[in-house]
C-alpha cells in the first residue's frame, strides 16, 4: 500500500555549517550550468564563453582592475541597501538614490566649486557630504511614508527610481548641458582637481587603471557600518527590530525613528555610490551613468547574506560579471546581456537554494 | 502486507507502536494507543510529551515513521487529513480553524464537495440543527463567527468534524478557552456523544478536568506511554506523578504578607482595541508592594488591551494611570521599563523573545540602553557575556551557552528566559500576562515560585490569566473583567469558583 514514495520537505533544527557554504556553491554552479545551455543556444561554446568571461574580469591586471572600478558602486550601493534589509526595510529605490547623489555632488563640482574658490579637497568633502544628503533624503521619503503611514516601501522607493532619473537627465538634458559638448547630452566635465584621486599605489595593477578612491571608501563605509551594527546600541535596535518589530515595541524601542534614520543611511551609502562613480570614473552628469547598479546592489546585498564584508566580496564578482559581459560581447559575438541574464540566474538559483539551507528533502 | 488486528468489535482506535521522529527529538518513541467505542479516553502529558503529535498521525496531518493504525479493525494509511476524516476520525484543533466572516453554515460545508458544484445551504442548515439538537450544541447556523463567543465557537467546530461524519472525535485542550459554566456545558456534550457511541479522545494537561471526565487515560511521558489506566482505579496525585515522574505539590507555599505601600493606581481608564472598538471601559484598581493581584476573566475580554495600556503600547483614552504617585498614563513603553516595571508578555515568541538571536542579545533587550550594559553610545558585550552566564545559572535556563539561538529553546526555557531578563532589574511593579500558558508542571512550578518570591522581595504584582486555578492560587485579591469592566473583587482566601465564574460570564458582584 505504501509503494507510492514522496518527496517532502522537513524543517531542519539546525544547519551544519558546512551546508551555508556548499548550498551556494552548488546553487551558483547549477545557474551557471543553466547559463550554458543558453549561451549554447546562441551557437557559442559555453565553455569557451565561461573561460573567455573570467579572463576577462580576473585573468589580467587590467581585467581586475576595471573589475574594481565597476565593484565600488555596487559594494557602496549594495552596503545601503544591506543595512536598510537588515532592517526588514525592502528599500529598492538604490537606482534613484545613487542618481540622486551624483546629481547633488555634480552640482556642487560644477558650480559651488569654481563659484566659491574652494580648494580641490574641501570640494570633494562637499561633494560627498550632497551626495549623503541628497541619497539620504530621497530615501527618506518612503521611510517616512513608512514610518508613519505604513505605506508599502517596496513601491514607493521603486516608483521613486523613476522620478529621480527623469530628474537628473533633465538637468543633464537641458540646464546643465554642456555647450561646448558637440550635442552629447552630458554636462561639462568636472575640474580635474577634483576628480577622486587614482589608488596608483595599488600592487599588482597595470599603470595607468581606473581604480579610484571610491574603493577605499567602499571598505571604509564597511567596517563603519559593521561596527554600528554589531558595537552600538543604535545597531543592536536595528537588529531587534529587524528581527521581531512586536518585540522591539515592547522594549520600548523608537521604530518610526530607526525607519527614518535606516533609510536614510541606506539612502545616504547609495548616493555616495553616485558621488563616487561620477566624480571617480565619467568625472561628468552623463545618460548612462549608472548602467543599474541600484539595482544589481540588491542583488549583492542579499547574495552577501547582509554582511557588510560579503557586500564587499560579492560586489567584486559581479563587478566581474559586468566587466566579462563587455569582453564576450567584443571577443565572442556575444550579446552583453548574456551577463544581466548570468546575474539574474545566480540569484535565482541561491535564493532557491536558500530552501534547502532550512529545510530537507525526505523520501518516504 | 496488511498484519491483521486481533479485531475486536467493541476497539475504535489502535494505534501500535508509533515512532514520530522530528530533527532531534523522537516526539512518539514506539506508542500504542487503543481507544474503545464509546468511551471518553484522556490523553495525559505534560507540555513536549508527543500528545498533540500522537493524536495529529490520528487525524493525518502527520505520517508516522513507524506503527500502525487500524480504526473499527480496520487498517488505514491516512495521507491526509481528508483521509482520516473519511475514516471517522475528526479533531477540534486548540486554535480554531474557522473564517470570521463566514456564517457556521458556510464554515460547516466549507471544504466539503458534496454534492458537486451545488452549493445547498437550506439542506445543510436543517442538518446543523439536527446535530445541534441531538447532542445539546447550542449555535445559530445563521451567525457570522465573529460574533460567536469562543464557546459557542468550539461548538461550531465539533459540529463541522460531526457533519463530516467523525464517529471519532479529537479534542485538543479544549477548555482552556472556556469559562467553568462553558466547561460543564461541554462536559455534557460530550458525554451525552459518547453514550451516541462516539469515541471521544481529550487533550488535556489537566488533572482535575480529566479526573472528572474520562472514562479511560493514557499518560504520556517524554514520547513514551507511561500507562493506560481506568479512572477509578487512580488519584489526581498519581496521574501527576505518573505524568511527571516524580510525585508533585500541589500547593505553593505562599506567606502571609501586609500589603505595602501603593505601586500602580488605575483610575477609571478608559480605551479601544485594534478595530477601535471600545475594550477597556473605566476600570479601576490599586496593586500595592508585597501582593500579588489577579485579574481573571475569559480571554477576549480587554486583558491584552489592559496589559498594552499599562505598558504604554496603547493609547489611553480616558482615565489615570499612577505608578508610585506620579501621573504615567502617557508615558512611553521606554519611560514605564526606566521606572522598573517588568512585563512578562502574552506570547513569549511574539512579544518576548528574538528567535534567531543568541541569548546573551535577549537577555539585554530591556537593559542595553544603561550602564553597565551600555557604554556611552556602545554595548560592552564583553559585560554583556558575564551577566548572561550569570543568569542563565541563576534561573536554571537550559541551554548549551549564551550564544545558542532563542529559538531553539523550549517553552519552558524561554519562559525562564524572559523572566531572567525582566526580574534581573529588581523590578517595582511587575505584569504578568498568563505566565504559565502552555509550560509544563516543572516550569510552571518554577515560574510561580518566582512570582512569589518578587511578592516577598516588596513587588507589586498584576496576574492577568485565564487558568482560573492559578489566579486562584497565586492571588492576594481577585477582580474579574468582562468586556472591558471590573466586575466585581475578591479576597483570595475567600474566593468561590462559582461566583468568579459568573463573574467571567458577565455577573456583576452583588
Amino acid at each position: 500500500m505504501q509503494r507510492l514514495s514522496r518527496v517532502r520537505l522537513e524543517r531542519r533544527l539546525t544547519t551544519p555549517w558546512w551546508l551555508s557554504w556548499v548550498i551556494p556553491l552548488l546553487s551558483v554552479a547549477l545557474a551557471l550550468l543553466v547559463g550554458a545551455l543558453i549561451i549554447a543556444s546562441q551557437g557559442v561554446n559555453p565553455w569557451q564563453a565561461y573561460r573567455a568571461m573570467f579572463q576577462g574580469a580576473f585573468g589580467s591586471g587590467y581585467g581586475v582592475a576595471e573589475t574594481l572600478v565597476k565593484a565600488i558602486p555596487l559594494m557602496l550601493a549594495g552596503l545601503g541597501v544591506s543595512v536598510a534589509f537588515r532592517m526588514k526595510l525592502w528599500n529598492i529605490g538604490a537606482e534613484g538614490q545613487l542618481w540622486m547623489g551624483a546629481w547633488a555632488a555634480a552640482g556642487v563640482g560644477l558650480f559651488l566649486y569654481p563659484a566659491w574658490h574652494l580648494s580641490p579637497w574641501l570640494a570633494i568633502l562637499l561633494m560627498m557630504i550632497a551626495a549623503i544628503l541628497a541619497g539620504g533624503l530621497w530615501a527618506a521619503i518612503p521611510g517616512v511614508l513608512k514610518g508613519v503611514w505604513q505605506v508599502n516601501e517596496i513601491i514607493t522607493s521603486l516608483m521613486l527610481n523613476y522620478v529621480a532619473i527623469s530628474w537628473v537627465l533633465y538637468f543633464v538634458d537641458i540646464l546643465w548641458r554642456d555647450p561646448g559638448g558637440l550635442g552629447f547630452p552630458n554636462t561639462a566635465p568636472l575640474d580635474k582637481a577634483i576628480w577622486l584621486p587614482k589608488l596608483t599605489w595599488l600592487p599588482l595593477l597595470p599603470k595607468g587603471h581606473r581604480v579610484h578612491a571610491g574603493l577605499l571608501l567602499a571598505v571604509l563605509a564597511a567596517v563603519f557600518l559593521w561596527f554600528l551594527l554589531n558595537r552600538t546600541k543604535w545597531g543592536y535596535e536595528v537588529r531587534v527590530i529587524g528581527e521581531n518589530r512586536d518585540a522591539a515595541r515592547h522594549a520600548g524601542m523608537p521604530i518610526v525613528r530607526n525607519i527614518i534614520i535606516v533609510m536614510f543611511l541606506s539612502g545616504a551609502l547609495a548616493g555616495l555610490a553616485g558621488m563616487a562613480e561620477m566624480a571617480g570614473v565619467a568625472h561628468r552628469l552623463q545618460r548612462g551613468l549608472s548602467p543599474g547598479y541600484g539595482y544589481t546592489a540588491i542583488i549583492v546585498a542579499w547574495l552577501a547574506k547582509l554582511n557588510p564584508f560579503g557586500v564587499l566580496l560579492v560586489a567584486i564578482l559581479f563587478g566581474g560579471l559586468l566587466v566579462a559581459g563587455d569582453q564576450i560581447q567584443l571577443t565572442m559575438n556575444l550579446p552583453r546581456s548574456i551577463a544581466d541574464i548570468l546575474q539574474g540566474l545566480i540569484l535565482f538559483f541561491v535564493l532557491g537554494g536558500e530552501v534547502f539551507s532550512r529545510y530537507r528533502l525526505r523520501l518516504r | 502486507m496488511t498484519a491483521s488486528s486481533p479485531h475486536q468489535p467493541d476497539i475504535a482506535v489502535e494505534m501500535r507502536n508509533i515512532v514520530k521522529r522530528f530533527p532531534g527529538v523522537v516526539a512518539n518513541d514506539h506508542v500504542t494507543f487503543i481507544a474503545k467505542s464509546g468511551e471518553i479516553h484522556a490523553l495525559l502529558g505534560e507540555n513536549g510529551a508527543g500528545k498533540s503529535t500522537l493524536m495529529n498521525v490520528l487525524s493525518g496531518l502527520y505520517a508516522p515513521d513507524e506503527g500502525e493504525i487500524w480504526i473499527y479493525g480496520r487498517h488505514v494509511v491516512f495521507r491526509s487529513p481528508s483521509d482520516a476524516i473519511a475514516a471517522g476520525v475528526g479533531m477540534v484543533h486548540q486554535h480554531f480553524r474557522l473564517v470570521p466572516t463566514l456564517t457556521v453554515v458556510e464554515n460547516v460545508i466549507l471544504g466539503l464537495d458534496e454534492p458537486r458544484f451545488h452549493l445547498n445551504l437550506t439542506q445543510a442548515r436543517a442538518k446543523i440543527l439536527e446535530l445541534s439538537q441531538q447532542y445539546g450544541l447550542k449555535v445559530d447556523p445563521d451567525a457570522y463567527i465573529w460574533q460567536l463567543s469562543v464557546g459557542e465557537q468550539q461548538r461550531v467546530e465539533i459540529i463541522k468534524a460531526l457533519y463530516r461524519g467523525a464517529r471519532i472525535l479529537i479534542l485538543d485542550e479544549p477548555t482552556a478557552v472556556l469559562t467553568p459554566q462553558e466547561t460543564v456545558v461541554l462536559f455534557k456534550t460530550l458525554r451525552s456523544m459518547a453514550q451516541e457511541g462516539h469515541t471521544i479522545i481529550f487533550i488535556s494537561h489537566k488533572l482535575d478536568e480529566v479526573m472528572s471526565i474520562a472514562d479511560r487515560v493514557t499518560v504520556l511521558r517524554q514520547g513514551k506511554v507511561v500507562a493506560t489506566v481506568n479512572i477509578e482505579e487512580v488519584t489526581k496525585e498519581k496521574l501527576a506523578e505518573m505524568m511527571v515522574g516524580r510525585p508533585v505539590i500541589f500547593r505553593i507555599e505562599k506567606p502571609r504578607l501586609q500589603p505595602g505601600q501603593e505601586v500602580l493606581r488605575v483610575e477609571d481608564v478608559h480605551a479601544r482595541n485594534d478595530k477601535g472598538l471600545p475594550a477597556l471601559r473605566g476600570i479601576s484598581f490599586v496593586v500595592r508592594s508585597h501582593e500579588i493581584v489577579g485579574i481573571a476573566g475569559v480571554s477576549g475580554n480587554g486583558q491584552t488591551e489592559l496589559a498594552e495600556v499599562l505598558y504604554g503600547l496603547r493609547p489611553v483614552e480616558k482615565g489615570h494611570i499612577y505608578l508610585y504617585g506620579k501621573d504615567i498614563t502617557q508615558a512611553s513603553t521606554r519611560e514605564i521599563i526606566r521606572e522598573g516595571v517588568a512585563h512578562i508578555p502574552e506570547d513569549r515568541h511574539k512579544e518576548g523573545s528574538l528567535a534567531d538571536m543568541s541569548l546573551s542579545e535577549n537577555l539585554i533587550l530591556k537593559h542595553y540602553r544603561r550602564p553597565p550594559v551600555a557604554q556611552g553610545p556602545l554595548i560592552r558585550w564583553a559585560y554583556v557575556r558575564e551577566f548572561a552566564r550569570k543568569l542563565i545559572q541563576r534561573f536554571q535556563i537550559m541551554a548549551p551557552g549564551i550564544h545558542t539561538k532563542a529559538r531553539l529553546l523550549s517553552g519552558g526555557n524561554l519562559q525562564k528566559l524572559i523572566l531572567a531578563r525582566e526580574l534581573s532589574s529588581e523590578p517595582g511593579l511587575i505584569i504578568a500576562m498568563h505566565p504559565t500558558q502552555g509550560l509544563d508542571v516543572g516550569a510552571t512550578e518554577a515560574v510561580r515560585k518566582q512570582l512569589i518570591a518578587e511578592r516577598g522581595k516588596g513587588a507589586g504584582v498584576l496576574l492577568i490569566s485565564e487558568d482560573l486555578d492559578e489566579v486562584m492560587q497565586l492571588s492576594d485579591r481577585i477582580l474579574v473583567i468582562y468586556e472591558g469592566e471590573i466586575m466585581g473583587e475578591v479576597p483570595a482566601d475567600r474566593a468561590d469558583r462559582n461566583q468568579i465564574g459568573l463573574m467571567m460570564a458577565g455577573q456583576r458582584q452583588s
